[in-house]
């Protein structure tokens, strides 16, 4: 008999405001250790806490993309625990009145397209920073912690899936669209070696249609490919335990990304033990349908909504994902190119292809305008230069040459298709090489590529291959 | 709604959660006290509430926000002065993670 794994991810985002959750101190990453703290992220006695407006605006903006339903009425509370990164001995949290309930997010994962359910998005403050010094850098020998509070107080949206999902390669096609998804409501820089965005995972196994089994929380996957490789060794291990006959024991693991394995970490206090009541420094939130509307209205066009939209412009599927989880300016070229007249599906083609790869080389490029990068597939499907010259066309408009013709123009790169010009070329070759044309009448046909060859040489390689043959057939006939 | 019965306490998890030592002669008197307080907190719930509308928040207002604007933080030297211990402008603190 098989084992089913059932999943839940658990999605940490730092919001890239300008200021924290609570306080005044800036959100900046890098600063100097304790730079950015005061008496409310430091949880100095006297201090008090005061929400700050575009944090929770952000959070209704994630909860309305990912389908869920926006709570009018929701409260603070205090979730109390001992950690040294957290000043107060409490984190401000939401507990059974989170703002965000109730969603959705469509997936197109590698096996086709899957729905995740969204338990919840709720408004918390992140922790600061610890770094564990010790023998060997182990944190489980490690003497002294030193703490940084700069990342103390930093708004953070907690986003909890239902367990739908079934196997680890979907659980990183959800977090890799969600990912999609912040980055494109502008809310947070979503990285994911810096921490900004953080994923855990809720892992457990049941026999298919039976109840659910006892659950395993994996932290500690700072990349997709972790997220996966984890959730893939964890499965593994519960099987294992299962078929042996063992119990799976419930507790926090953390994955070992050098050694590949999880590892059992601290036991998971129960929920009744963070003993959550309502802040009493907090008043409760109410978003009424005109604020909510307000935030909808300014939605903007989501991953999903812009793949479809590429699709139906003629975007072939692979080019449209890629193209989706592009750049914001890349897509912004995309759009206005195809804007200025260009074929959507060559521009997307160009967009994530020579484009795409020019930036990985040189990240300080300046990219064309939409109606330069036209101008150009333009002159490529008129013939004025040819498909490999493009490349060097779009080379020098990189560089800050100009526009496509006149960088054509300036690199001697226009395809001559003027046949009066070129029979000139043709004649001239033609008396030069009597042998071949000897060669050629007598039924060597290949001869002909060698004669083509000659043209292309003459005109440095600018003439039109097509004309060039046809101007040949003529002449040899 | 069920009047709550304080009788069993254990007062070993409570002071464990909050993290404070009690020693063995003081658990009783912590025990009682912690008693009385839930004693309190029953007479309280064994009031009838049906008729009134729960709130989170004895002030009647909602919505306390500030506007997303950076205000000056403090000065390094003033936070870090109040600190047990401080080494290249971190607090230093024991080892604090919990191993199996
Ligand atoms: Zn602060």
């Amino acid at each position: 008999m098989t084992w089913e794994p059932v999943i839940g991810i658990e999605v940490h985002v730092e919001l890239l405001t300008s200021s924290k959750m609570f306080c005044g101190c800036r959100v900046s990453f890098g600063d100097p250790p304790n730079t950015n703290v005061c008496p409310t992220c430091l949880g100095l006695p006297g201090s008090l806490p005061v929400p700050n407006r575009r944090a929770i605006e952000w959070l209704v903006k994630i909860g309305l993309a990912l389908n869920c339903r926006i709570n009018e009425w929701s409260v603070f509370h205090r979730k109390n625990y001992f950690y040294a990164d957290l000043p107060k001995n409490y984190q401000i949290s939401q507990y059974d009145h989170p703002v965000c309930v109730d969603g959705w997010l469509d997936v197109s994962g590698p096996d086709g397209a899957f729905r995740v359910g969204i338990e919840r998005a709720h408004m918390e403050e992140d922790t600061g920073k610890s770094i564990h010094l010790g023998e060997g850098g182990r944190i489980h020998s490690a003497t002294q912690t030193l703490l940084d509070f700069n990342r103390a107080g930093v708004p953070l949206v907690e986003i909890v899936s239902k367990p739908d999902i079934g196997t680890p390669p979907r659980a990183r096609a959800f977090a890799q669209e969600l990912r999609e998804v912040i980055l494109t409501l502008g809310v947070s820089d979503a990285r994911l070696e810096e921490g900004s965005m953080r994923f855990d995972a809720n892992v457990s196994l049941r026999r298919p249609g039976g109840p659910l089994g006892t659950k395993v929380e994996v932290k500690n996957m700072n990349s997709f490919r972790s997220l996966e490789r984890a959730l893939g060794y964890e499965i593994d291990r519960q099987r294992k335990l299962l078929e042996a006959g063992r119990e799976v024991v419930q507790e926090t693991r953390h994955w070992d990304e050098e050694a590949g394995v999880t590892q059992g970490m601290r036991t998971k206090e129960v929920s009744s033990d963070y003993r959550y009541f309502p802040d009493p420094d907090l008043v409760p939130i109410v978003v009424d349908t005109a604020w909510r509307e307000r935030i909808a209205a300014e939605l903007p066009e989501l991953p999903a909504q812009r793949r479809a939209r590429y699709l139906d412009q003629g975007v072939d599927p692979q080019t449209a994902s890629v193209l989706s989880a592009s750049e914001p300016d890349l897509r912004n070229l995309y759009d206005q190119a195809v804007e200025a007249g260009a074929d959507p599906r060559t521009t997307a083609l160009w967009v994530t292809g020579e484009i795409t790869a020019a930036l990985r080389r040189d990240e300080q490029l300046r990219l064309p305008a939409g109606g330069e990068l036209a101008e150009l597939l333009t002159l490529i499907e008129q013939g004025t230069v040819s498909a490999s010259a493009a490349k060097e066309v779009l080379a020098g408009m990189l560089a800050g040459e100009g526009g496509a013709r006149e960088v054509a123009e300036r690199r001697n790169l226009i395809q001559i298709s003027d046949s009066d010009a070129l029979s000139e070329v043709v004649d001239t070759v033609l008396a030069e090489n009597p042998d071949a044309v000897e060669r050629y009448r007598a039924g060597e046909g290949k001869v002909l590529g060698f004669l083509v060859g000659q043209v292309m040489r003459a005109t440095g390689g600018r003439a039109d291959p097509r004309l060039v043959n046809r101007l040949l057939a003529e002449r040899l006939g | 709604m069920s009047a709550f019965m304080p009788i069993d306490i254990d007062i070993v998890h409570v002071a464990r959660l909050a993290r404070i030592d009690l020693h063995p002669d003081e658990l009783e008197s912590y025990r009682a006290q912690l008693g009385v307080i839930l004693e309190h907190a029953a007479k309280v719930q064994a009031y009838d509430t049906s008729g009134v509308e729960p709130i989170s928040h004895p002030l009647g207002f909602t919505n306390a926000f500030r506007e997303d604007e950076p205000a000056p933080s403090l000065p390094r030297d003033e936070v870090l002065s109040a600190a047990p211990e401080a080494r290249d402008g971190y607090f230093v603190a024991p080892p604090t993670m919990e191993t199996e």
